[in-house]
């Protein structure tokens, strides 16, 4: 979020400084599945379909924009995407689901496909499944070269990036922000908080009230693998080196509290569900997927009213909206005010100012 | 095995095996799990297998650790063997794998004993097949009377002069020693030597290995300045670097070694605090005088914790068995306090010529921090040391961010063998220290684990006894 | 390698890559194919680089070869059983889906 915000601020001529806070920051970006997502996506709220549709088709212009400056292939594929549905129960509600997307999202294409013909996209797909939903508007990419573009991109168009520095405190001098870390002070005309979890504490120095929690969920990775799987799917994706991501979901909200073997063995048995052929391949690493969660789950995009100038953008899909935030959120904070069609989305919704 | 235990002990080196006894001893229940197939660790490594018919060649010592197989075996403890340990949670709850199943059982308290691995070795062609660790060659000849004829030993320590010495006691030819130890130790090292003389033995012991060495007309070349390892798709030479000039020898076989570390993953993963020894180059974990970590109930003894030989490991194991004991009240403070003297004594003893040998024995810089840029650091991945570098100059500040942007630890050694080397690189190029650096953070599954056996596994947490 | 005298102990029939081997109860297959002079145990899926056995116990993950069908078995933790069949691990896992094309019509190969 922050990487995008910042290039997409750079690159319209507006000098940036990027604070990042240092090893163990980019959890949340580090635990991202990598999908490039749409299915599904704001079924109950058209303001946040409206803007992942916009995302998704721009995401193209993104990555020719990345990999003109870097000449790195971030992995960005758009073959379509799927969501399996293990049982008859689940395949209703998923139909459901996008049925009422399409109802204010039109041009959402998708295809419910039963077992048969949802294994002719997925060899392999286990006997124990009741078939699936299929869109071409998914895609993936790799989330860790994706970020480390959009640095590279940031750097490159003269932005700066300075690591280890944790913001400790936000004034108002005159019409400047003065900006802490250990040691330093820096002064802005604009600030831009997108610090994940910290958003909440920093939103509070500037007068906004960002209602935010984490939310933990499991992603086990295999031992590289030939390339089996060329579709994304919702809860499992083999990447370009061969190795399969299962687990966490943009859209999963299911995981307890469960202790970590607990929720390796379900995901596992999910796994194996979906890909009986699976059960021999080994997990070599396991990582939290960190996601910050709105009391709704949808983004919040809000600028401070007692410090124009000021905003704070926090989201859990900051893959899927990374080309959004490039290349029309930051144009809105560039212009010094957010687009009127992200208002649905600011904290007036909670009952916040 | 059953789900619960008073005391689980992981790893049957001789920390495990003497802390697995004691706690039999005193009525407990206790599970000793290890992944081998016999007690005995590394150093004792088939001890019990008796393979090799002339028992000269291991050497006395060796033969040792039969001893505490026996106490073992006799004590009655629970050891279940080709076991591996793929969790250990803040809450104990332990995660195994046996035959292809894996299961979770709990205990009130927790001893790590996982001892140590190799120190990583990173020169230029360090990957090539031929070219093993002389643990390895150790390890070949103690469970399988298998030894290589003219291979070339590089590296410093007192383990490559060991195996060196066991090679020639086998009546194995050696093609040469290349020794890397710097000449600048024999100063560093020598304010530790009046302490070091008072555990005479050992330090006599290993002159005498290296004199015999020389004496048998095996090329033993010192202070060897740089290393390169040479082939295309298996080793073929070894270059290095001796008074400003290179030299070559031609070989198929080399075993590399310079000193060995504790094995931290586990340890680590279970959320043990560590910190970075500059004595030892490595991660010591944080313990108190029973072994105890920062995580209740889980206690860390011998070598896993910090480098202080086989002996040390035993006391250390006895000690935190002791420790363990009184915490699950089978032992008052006072017993355990009067059954730990003995076992400390000895340790001040058996430790004294530790900081000597760390110190004599230091790994020179140039073979702990690649200079040659195209030097694989991490195997598992291939990533080269520029790629560290660069992404260092782009902005990652320690190893975590460095595995996101290089993919180095991604593999299935989870960062054994280059998370030394990265935690260095980085602090090095950073200009700070490696304890600001940190290392990688780990997470179970500590070794891979088949997804049909995750996907199978039997998950009642209700019937897991919880701890107070 | 040279074998050295050791312990009588009951022989066990293996195969590496089609070809006999023999070896004594209690090796592991990594020292059974070391015995036979086998040291290229695997090519790896990133490069196909040859790799052998380094540190023969079991933190390299180096030694990995095929063993009666499963892929990326660690040779060095492994003992010898009688009617074993080993092979060389030759890149990453094959799991037994059927080699895909990916969706834009190219095959990809692990990079």
């Amino acid at each position: 979020m922050g990487a995008a915000l910042a290039f997409g601020l750079q690159r319209r001529g507006l000098s940036t400084l990027m604070l990042d806070e240092g090893d163990i920051a980019f959890r949340a970006a580090r635990g991202n599945f990598g999908l490039v997502w749409v299915q599904g996506k704001g079924s109950d709220f058209p303001p946040y379909a409206q803007w992942t549709w916009a995302s998704a088709q721009s995401w193209p212009d993104l990555v020719a924009e990345i990999e003109a400056i870097t000449g790195e292939d971030i992995g960005y594929r758009r073959p379509g995407g799927a969501e399996v549905c293990i049982d008859p129960g689940e395949f209703e509600a998923t139909r459901a689901q996008m049925h009422r997307l399409q109802s204010h999202a039109p041009h959402f294409e998708y295809q419910m496909l039963d077992r048969k013909a949802l294994s002719e996209l997925l060899p392999g797909l286990g006997p124990e499944v009741a078939g699936g939903c299929y869109s071409p508007a998914d895609g993936h990419v790799n989330p860790l070269l994706l970020l480390r573009g959009l640095h590279q991109c940031l750097t490159a168009k003269g932005g700066r990036i300075e690591t280890g520095s944790r913001v400790i405190a936000i004034q108002r001098r005159g019409s400047a922000f003065a900006v802490d870390t250990i040691g330093m002070r820096h002064h802005s005309a604009r600030l831009v908080l997108a610090a994940g979890l910290g958003t909440r504490e920093l939103a509070a120095m500037i007068g906004l009230q960002i209602p935010l929690r984490p939310e933990r969920g499991q992603i086990l990775v295999t031992e590289r693998l030939r390339p089996f799987l060329s579709l994304p799917l919702a809860r499992i994706r083999q990447t370009a080196e061969g190795s399969v991501q299962l687990g966490a979901s943009n859209e999963d909200a299911g995981f307890d509290e469960g202790t970590r073997a607990s929720v390796m063995n379900r995901i596992a048995a999910r796994a194996v569900r979906v890909f009986p052929h699976l059960q021999r391949a080994r997990v070599v690493r396991a990582w939290a997927a960190l996601r910050i969660m709105t009391p709704d789950s949808y983004p919040i995009y809000a600028q401070s009213q007692c410090h124009p100038g000021a905003f704070a953008a926090v989201c859990h899909s900051g893959v899927t909206l990374a080309a959004a935030h490039v290349l029309h959120l930051a144009a809105g904070i560039a212009e010094g005010a957010l687009p009127e069609a992200l208002s649905p989305m600011d904290t007036r919704r909670f009952g916040h100012a | 095995m059953k789900d619960h235990y008073d005391v689980v002990v992981v790893g049957a080196g001789p920390a495990g095996m003497a802390a697995a006894t004691v706690v039999a001893e005193h009525g407990a229940n206790v599970l000793l799990l290890d992944e081998q197939s016999t007690a005995g660790g590394q150093i004792y490594r088939a001890v019990s297998r008796q393979v090799l018919n002339d028992e000269n060649i291991l050497g006395r010592d060796y033969y040792q650790g039969r001893t505490l197989v026996s106490a073992l075996q006799a004590s009655g403890a629970e050891h279940v063997s080709g076991a591996t340990v793929w969790q250990l949670s803040p809450e104990h709850e332990i995660g195994v794998s046996r035959d292809g199943v894996a299961r979770l059982l709990s205990a009130d308290q927790v001893i790590l004993a996982t001892g140590a691995q190799e120190r990583p070795f990173p020169v230029p062609g360090w990957t090539l097949a031929g070219v093993m660790t002389a643990g390895g060659a150790q390890v070949l000849l103690k469970s399988a009377a298998l030894a290589a004829p003219d291979a070339v030993f590089a590296g410093t320590g007192p383990l490559l002069y060991l195996v060196a010495h066991q090679y020639r006691k086998a009546g194995i030819g050696i093609r040469a020693i290349l020794d890397t130890t710097p000449r600048a130790n024999r100063l560093r090292a020598l304010p530790h030597l009046p302490a070091a003389l008072m555990n005479m033995g050992a330090l006599l012991k290993g002159r005498r290995w290296l004199a015999e060495l020389r004496a048998a007309g095996i090329p033993f070349i010192r202070h060897v300045e740089d290393l390169k390892l040479l082939g295309t798709d298996a080793l073929s030479a070894v270059e290095y670097r001796h008074r400003d000039r290179w030299q070559r020898f031609d070989t198929s076989r080399v075993f590399l070694h310079q000193g060995i570390v504790p094995n931290v993953n586990l340890a680590m993963a279970a959320g043990c605090a560590h910190r970075w020894s500059d004595a030892q180059l490595c991660w010591h974990a944080v313990t108190d005088a029973w072994g105890e970590t920062d995580v209740p109930g889980i206690a860390i003894a011998g070598d896993g914790v910090a480098i202080h030989g086989a002996r040390a490991a035993e006391c250390l194991g006895r000690i935190a068995a002791y420790g363990a004991l009184h915490r699950c009240a089978r032992l008052t403070a006072r017993d355990r306090d009067r059954l730990a003297a003995p076992q400390r004594r000895t340790l001040v003893q058996e430790r004294r010529s530790r900081p000597f040998l760390d110190a004599m024995f230091r790994p020179s810089r140039q073979f702990r921090l690649p200079d040659d840029d195209a030097t694989i650091v991490c195997r598992c991945e291939e990533v080269p040391a520029a790629r560290v570098v660069e992404a260092v100059a782009l902005g990652c500040v320690g190893p975590n961010q460095l595995k996101a942007f290089s993919r180095c630890g991604m593999g299935p050694c989870q960062g054994r063998l280059c998370g030394l080397t990265i935690s260095e690189m980085i602090a090095r190029q950073r200009g700070v220290p490696v304890a600001e650096v940190g290392a990688l953070r780990l997470r179970p599954p500590v070794k891979p684990l088949m997804l049909a056996e995750l996907a199978a596994l039997a998950t009642a947490p209700e019937s897991i006894p919880g701890r107070d | 390698m040279r074998r050295l005298p050791r312990d009588d102990g009951p022989q066990v029939r293996v195969e590496f890559e089609g070809q006999p081997l023999l070896a004594y109860a209690g090796d592991t297959v990594a020292a059974a194919l070391l015995a036979g002079n086998h040291w290229n145990f695997r090519t790896t899926p990133v490069s196909g680089a040859s790799r052998g056995p380094f540190c023969m116990m079991g933190v390299c993950f180096d030694c990995l070869v095929e063993i009666d069908g499963v892929a990326n078995r660690q040779a060095c933790m492994i003992e010898v059983r009688d009617g074993m069949r080993v092979k060389r691990q030759l890149g990453a896992s094959d799991i037994g889906i059927g080699a895909d094309l990916f969706a834009d019509g190219e095959q990809e190969t692990p990079s």
